[in-house]
């Protein structure tokens, strides 16, 4: 049986991992490969590393970090951030890249999905949809949420499925870093009417949080803030799922030092 | 002892010179026919599809290479997802519905889980928990049930049920841990499994090449 996966999300700068609210009031947390270390030592499920400046700042992905990921890293590996040519993507691959999130770029081209998934098979790109809640209904943003893109959330999801998008990561700009917990209707919402993997992220703040998400549809729970401002751990968070009949792929024992 | 990973050039092996690195294992990546005068065994990583990568091992006559190795030598082997697939006899991704000729080093076939009979979307990827089936080497210091990372929608099949080490379900059962003589695969990516991955990989690394 597949297992949820917990995801710990890393925002990258050039150099460092960040952290804001809502998309805004970026914090510096620290150096990005001990962190990596760090959750490799851990034993997590996969790692997503988004890199916030390239999309804002028009400069190419520092995608050349991932090299030094992948070589330290043994759990599956998502990258994105500012993605928006197959040259990338295909360097990404090349560099250890497991699957590459596109975000502000599907809006202007969408079937750059195509052109990733005849060479690289759908698994490989997620499309991560950042959303706003306007009166009664959630509207896509792109751009690091700054942009309007006019799409209510299912007709696009709907939309990026037909094209043989492998999984969505759905995000709500709402919650995001305020760890009061995911926008349930959001996602009950959107697995209900789609069948693609779901991966939930914004607002995570306590391990009860990555369980209603679960209900509500979610295959996998991405937390960033929860992870790194709390005492609180990804392993943790399998511990008190798994007596709650969650299918959690169990930590592993052994005496490897990764 | 010197592991040689083939490197063929579709995909990435940074994950599995990495955890070789972590290991403390001496290792070389292969990308001519040399290259193979150097090793004491194999790793054969794999993405993409079966067709394309066969064709590049025969047009770099890795194919013969492989071979003789693994099969005059007696060197150790290790497929890893797509390089499992590979040492099948026959394939069919990426060649319509005719098969392909794999290095036929473990008897089978590898055909889509559709046609085995998965109902389930494809791929099959994420962490899945195996099913130990035969006690081996390989599987040192790995529970029953112990999860694994996997990526892919093809899977072995008529194989000899005594090759079988361990299988996983997705909608069908089919195997993910194979052995023949000195010939090993896993469908899952150990490079990408964490600690149980590298206790797979540390086991092959262990594993006595046995003298002409």
């Amino acid at each position: 049986m597949l297992k949820i996966r917990i995801i710990p999300t890393l925002l990258v700068k050039t150099t460092g991992l960040f952290k804001g609210k809502k998309f805004l009031s970026d914090r510096y947390v620290g150096a990005l490969m001990p962190s990596i270390k760090t959750y490799n030592m851990r034993d997590v499920d996969e790692i997503a590393i988004f890199d916030i400046e390239a999309t804002d700042s028009r400069l190419e992905p520092s995608l050349e970090l991932t090299k030094d990921i992948s070589e330290n890293c043994f759990v599956p590996i998502t990258i994105g951030g500012g993605i928006n040519k197959i040259e990338q993507v295909q360097k990404s691959f090349q560099y250890g890249a497991d699957k590459v999130v596109v975000n502000s770029h599907l809006y202007k081209d969408i079937n750059f999905i195509s052109q990733v998934i005849n060479e690289y098979g759908s698994q490989s790109i997620v499309a991560s949809v950042d959303v706003k809640r306007v009166k009664n209904s959630w509207i896509c943003y792109s751009n690091n949420g700054k942009i309007n893109t006019g799409y209510e959330v299912l007709d696009w999801c709907k939309k990026i499925e037909k094209k043989g998008i492998g999984e969505i990561i759905l995000c709500s700009i709402d919650q995001d870093g305020v760890m009061k917990g995911y926008d349930l209707d959001l996602i009950k919402y959107v697995t209900k009417n789609i069948n693609l993997p779901l991966i939930a992220s914004g607002g995570a703040g306590t391990y009860s949080d990555f369980e209603k998400a679960i209900n509500s549809g979610a295959s996998a729970v991405a937390a960033a803030s929860m992870f790194h401002f709390t005492y609180r751990t990804p392993n943790e968070a399998k511990n008190y799922l798994l007596p709650k009949g969650i299918p959690i792929r169990k930590t592993f024992k052994s005496s490897l030092i990764l | 002892m010197k592991i040689g990973i083939i490197n063929y050039g579709i995909g990435n092996i940074g994950s599995v010179a990495g955890s070789l690195n972590n290991l403390g294992s001496d290792y070389i990546i292969i990308k001519k026919e040399n290259d193979f005068d150097l090793i004491d065994k194999l790793i054969l990583p794999g993405i993409g599809n079966f067709k394309k990568c066969k064709e590049i091992l025969d047009s770099k006559n890795f194919t013969t290479k492989i071979r003789e190795k693994v099969l005059i030598e007696n060197i150790p082997i290790l497929g890893i997802c797509l390089g499992m697939q590979l040492l099948a006899s026959f394939g069919k991704e990426g060649s319509g519905s005719k098969f392909i000729e794999g290095l036929n080093l473990i008897a089978g076939e590898v055909i889509s889980l559709k046609e085995m009979g998965s109902k389930l979307v494809l791929p099959h990827i994420g962490w899945n928990n195996i099913n130990i089936k035969k006690k081996s080497q390989i599987t040192k210091n790995i529970p029953m049930n112990t999860d694994f990372y996997f990526v892919h929608s093809y899977a072995y099949t008529q194989i000899n049920k005594k090759n079988i080490i361990a299988v996983a379900a997705y909608g069908v059962n089919f195997p993910v841990l194979i052995n023949y003589k000195n010939i090993w695969g896993t469908q899952f990516h150990p490079e990408k499994s964490s600690k149980a991955g590298l206790e797979i990989i540390k086991n092959f690394i262990n594993i006595d090449n046995v003298k002409n």
